[in-house]
């Protein structure tokens, strides 16, 4: 458990190392994630070193999410005075992304497929 | 209530809320129900009774909100299982991302502007469909409102969470690695959590989709904003 924690949080740490450096705008988090799979992918740690906690973490994701989204309380007022704007861009646009990307790579990866 | 202030009863009827939320989806078995959805609902109506500011909750919330980033670093793991896969098809991978990215931006904030909305709200929107850390490091960066746009973020991720394989069945968009991708490109890591439920398939290519826009998102939105003049 320890080691696990300890890979996970290195690979974060590492992360916010390299923001804090170059001042660069990726989240710490993205660059832990690139840095877990190299590291797993060149074989310099194994899976099974992290797998418990990452299963874990994965698992539960959704749940980490309930506290920024009790944060909507504070934006009521913003909400209800751009209720309808805020509401149809967010659907339509969302609605939007599911098709075009899921048809672009349906499309493409159908052709790829036949060409082989 | 003084004694509801206290941080380990706020986290325990955060997790008792959850728990209650999955129970009763499980039993009615309806996605709608969902269990992120019902809890921050659960959250904000008690909060609203008692009179207990979001700011002492979110003393008590942060707890949790903690472990997003390492979550986040976990996802490596599925990623690094599909590596190989994902290499034989980076083509039809990046450009589809690349689309539903560009798309992603300029329609909520084509449609917001064109509804009316505020030049705050329209920046707040626009990172909408990327993870949390990502969308409030934009919204933060263009002088949009981050915790607005963390709240979105989170509603975002709930819609496709509950409607995102149903639109994409409609739109006959049945391949499963295709499905994955759209998930995590719209609805990033609350879209992710849903397709891990769906298989491990689906999962590891939402993961791909939450990455994937999460990079190109920070990259192009500035450039997509100028762009369009905001």
């Amino acid at each position: 458990m320890i080691r696990q924690c300890f890979i996970i949080f290195g690979c974060l740490a590492i992360g916010e190392l390299i923001v804090w450096l170059t001042g660069i705008a990726i989240p710490s988090s993205i660059i832990g994630m690139l840095l877990l799979a190299a590291l797993l992918q060149m074989k310099a740690i194994k899976e099974e070193w992290v797998k418990g906690m990452s299963d874990f973490l994965i698992s539960n994701m959704g749940f980490f999410f309930v506290p920024p989204g009790v944060a909507l309380m504070l934006y009521l007022d913003i909400i209800k005075a751009e209720f309808i704007p805020i509401v149809v861009a967010t659907v339509v646009s969302t609605i939007m992304v599911l098709i075009v990307t899921g048809w672009t790579h349906q499309k493409m990866k159908s052709n790829g497929d036949s060409a082989e | 209530m003084e004694i509801l202030q206290n941080n380990i009863i706020l986290l325990t009827l955060t997790f008792g809320i959850y728990y209650a939320a999955r129970q009763l989806q499980k039993w009615t078995g309806w996605i709608v129900l969902n269990p992120i959805l019902l809890t921050i609902v659960a959250l904000i109506l008690l909060l609203k009774i008692t009179g207990i500011s979001y700011e002492t909750y979110a003393h008590a919330g942060n707890y949790i909100e903690f472990w997003l980033k390492p979550a986040i670093v976990a996802l490596g793991v599925p990623l690094y299982q599909h590596l190989g896969q994902i290499r034989r098809q980076f083509l039809p991978i990046f450009l589809s991302q690349l689309a539903g990215c560009i798309v992603g931006v300029a329609s909520v904030v084509f449609i917001a502007q064109l509804m009316g909305a505020s030049r705050e709200t329209i920046i707040s929107l626009a990172p909408k469909s990327v993870t949390t850390p990502i969308a409030m490091e934009v919204c933060q960066t263009m002088g949009g409102i981050p915790s607005l746009t963390a709240a979105i973020v989170v509603s975002v991720g709930l819609f496709g969470a509950i409607f995102g394989f149903k639109v994409l069945e409609v739109w006959h968009i049945k391949n499963p690695y295709s499905q994955g991708l759209s998930i995590g490109t719209a609805s990033h890591a609350v879209g992710t959590s849903r397709a891990m439920e769906k298989g491990n398939t689906y999962g590891a290519y939402a993961s791909l989709g939450l990455i994937l826009n999460g990079l190109l998102t920070a990259l192009l939105a500035p450039l997509i904003l100028k762009i369009m003049g905001i």
